[in-house]
């Protein structure tokens, strides 16, 4: 009689099958294997990212100067930043003025352009490069011929509306008002390359059998274009708004070079005040709570992007 | 029966198709504008870069001064210590992609190809630290420098973002796509875990690391905010950072900040011309992710 069937194996097959099994890996943990694996990531994602996000979420509860003692406050930072801190909402619009406009228009600029590389023009790949060129070429090095260009009386921009419209047109860089229309105009510049590529990435994934059969049905371009790419595109388009939107939020270099965040606070961004606070104020505490209210912002707004997918994103 | 026989005979020339050919035309011009438009900042750069200092904001404006000043390059090269950035530049940028791409390839090694407990947990962990903005991390990141005594030194520049999740999670969902069989035979002939790794999974995975490599590096080259706070010696600058001290200290020497500005841009240039496909792949695999 046999309890367990290890007692009675027939007597050569099964130990040879489960030893082969093992010498495969199957059924067994590579635990060992693993944590040497790991090991180097997983050391210093600990202490280089996991780390600093708890740091920052306990600094954001203490008034924490650099130099001198930190003492817990609670929820002070946030009541401060929310309540009594008139510089905070403004420079939440003035975020929020950027990413709306800037992200409309990059979507635009970067959907036409890859629409039109994928039709019948020549030099596809010289073009994609020029288009592509101000993704990759340092941020600083493209605000700061920007701050050329907007230059007041004698810019190429302001000669350019002297010519055209007798006017010298806007002080871009000078005025309140103009100045964020300004930074986002650069920035649409060195930004919509990347979308277009996602784009044309897209448009060519798009099976042709869908173009015969609208072909077939009579289809104009026009009517291709809406009831063939669009819709299929739509997936496509649903990620570039969301990242686009993510890293919009995080706007810096470009107003820091370009305007300062100025005249006044009018294009001082979200990060350019956490910058502001933290390392011109060395406010490390207040700065922390700064830094948590656009990680929550992200979030929400990501929030809000995905549950409305439902509504205009196809999914094949 | 040859393709051939599939194409459209000749067609006489009819006003429709008159009509699409001069639209083919007018569209090809258009693109040729707008993509001069959008190279017109680099050309005004270089532009600018070589005239002399007097005819910068010349009116009209014209593309060519009334000298050719390469003198400007050297300048400019020798009012801050221009190589030095550049040398920085390639220090941190090199270093720090060597070791997101080894760490990573090994880490996304783990996560997909090997069985342990715990296995998914730690990776949705990885995963969702993605969303968090490199903003939260600066401030404590900055203190924690200046704990270790790392202020203005290559290993702050580079350590602090040589681990994040990205370069893990992009390689993880490439190595998934390796079909078992090849490592199973491997294994079967006594290799180990590393050996089949070293042998059989980068080998293939080449389009993969290069493009996490050519991100990687671009990512470090054109860093700004990070360096603005860690960095205040000259000589630790990287370009963008030395950019912006030129910027701070010519004030309104237009044609010698155009000459840096454009030898900080000829690396990227020469990436993109070189490594566009590494590029281009990546943009549209990440892309793809909405599908």
């Amino acid at each position: 009689m046999t309890t367990t069937p290890t007692q009675t194996p027939p007597p050569t097959t099964v130990p040879e099958v489960l030893k082969k099994a093992r010498r495969r890996g199957v059924g067994r943990s590579d635990r060992g294997a693993a944590l040497g694996f790991l090991a180097p990531n997983l050391l210093g994602f600990a202490c280089f990212t996991i780390l600093p996000i708890g740091a920052s979420l306990v600094l954001s509860f203490f008034e924490w100067p650099l130099i001198g003692e930190a003492t817990f406050t609670g929820l002070e930072n946030f009541i401060t930043l929310f309540t009594a801190d008139p510089v905070f909402w403004q420079v939440v619009g003035n975020t929020f003025y950027f990413v709306g406009v800037y992200v409309l228009l990059n979507l635009i600029v970067s959907l036409s352009l890859a629409l039109w590389l994928t039709s019948k023009v020549r030099w596809k790949g010289f073009l994609r490069f020029v288009f592509f060129l101000p993704v990759v070429s340092p941020i600083v090095a493209n605000a700061v011929v920007w701050r050329l260009l907007y230059n007041q009386d004698d810019g190429l921009i302001a000669w350019f509306f002297q010519t055209f419209t007798g006017t010298s047109g806007p002080n871009w860089l000078g005025s309140s008002e103009w100045a964020m229309p300004a930074v986002i105009i650069m920035s649409v510049w060195a930004g919509f390359g990347y979308n277009m590529i996602i784009f044309i990435a897209g448009i060519e994934g798009i099976p042709k059998t869908l173009y015969e059969a609208a072909e077939i049905d009579g289809a104009g371009w026009w009517r291709r274009l809406v009831s063939v790419t669009l819709p299929m595109l739509t997936p496509s388009i649903f990620f570039a708004t969301v990242m686009t939107v993510i890293s919009s939020l995080q706007v810096f270099a470009q107003p820091f070079i370009l305007t300062g965040g100025g005249p006044g606070s009018s294009t001082t961004t979200l990060v350019f005040y956490l910058y502001q606070q933290g390392f011109q104020g060395y406010e490390m505490g207040y700065a922390s709570s700064i830094a948590w209210s656009l990680f929550l912002l992200i979030m929400v707004i990501t929030f809000i992007q995905f549950r409305s997918q439902k509504r205009w994103v196809h999914y094949s | 029966m040859t393709t051939h026989q599939f194409r459209a005979p000749r067609r006489p020339m009819t006003p429709e198709r008159a009509k699409s050919a001069i639209g083919g035309v007018v569209s090809q011009v258009l693109i040729l504008v707008a993509a001069v438009i959008t190279l017109i900042p680099f050309i005004w750069m270089v532009s600018t870069a070589l005239k002399p200092s007097s005819e910068v904001f010349s009116n009209p404006p014209s593309l060519v001064g009334s000298s050719i000043e390469w003198q400007n390059f050297a300048d400019a090269w020798n009012y801050l210590p221009f190589g030095r950035f550049m040398l920085n530049g390639l220090i941190v940028a090199g270093i720090g992609t060597v070791i997101v791409v080894a760490t990573s390839a090994m880490a996304a090694y783990a996560f997909s190809r090997l069985r342990w407990k715990g296995r998914d947990g730690t990776f949705l962990l990885y995963l969702g630290t993605l969303m968090i903005p490199q903003e939260v991390l600066i401030v404590p990141m900055f203190i924690l420098m200046r704990e270790l005594g790392w202020v203005n030194s290559y290993q702050a520049l580079i350590v602090p973002w040589a681990f994040t999740a990205f370069g893990t999670f992009l390689l993880r969902q490439f190595f998934l796509t390796l079909p078992d069989e090849l490592e199973e035979a491997a294994r079967l002939d006594g290799a180990n875990r590393w050996t089949s790794f070293t042998r059989i999974i980068l080998p293939l995975s080449k389009p993969a690391l290069g493009t996490l490599a050519v991100f990687t590096f671009i990512g470090y080259w054109n860093s700004f905010l990070w360096p603005l706070l860690i960095v205040s010696d000259v000589n630790m600058a990287t370009v963008p950072l030395g950019l912006n001290m030129f910027l701070g200290q010519t004030g309104n020497q237009w044609n010698l900040l155009m000459a840096a500005s454009t030898i900080s841009v000829l690396p990227s240039a020469i990436i993109v011309i070189l490594l566009q496909k590494y590029l281009v792949n990546g943009i549209a695999l990440s892309g793809m992710g909405g599908r």
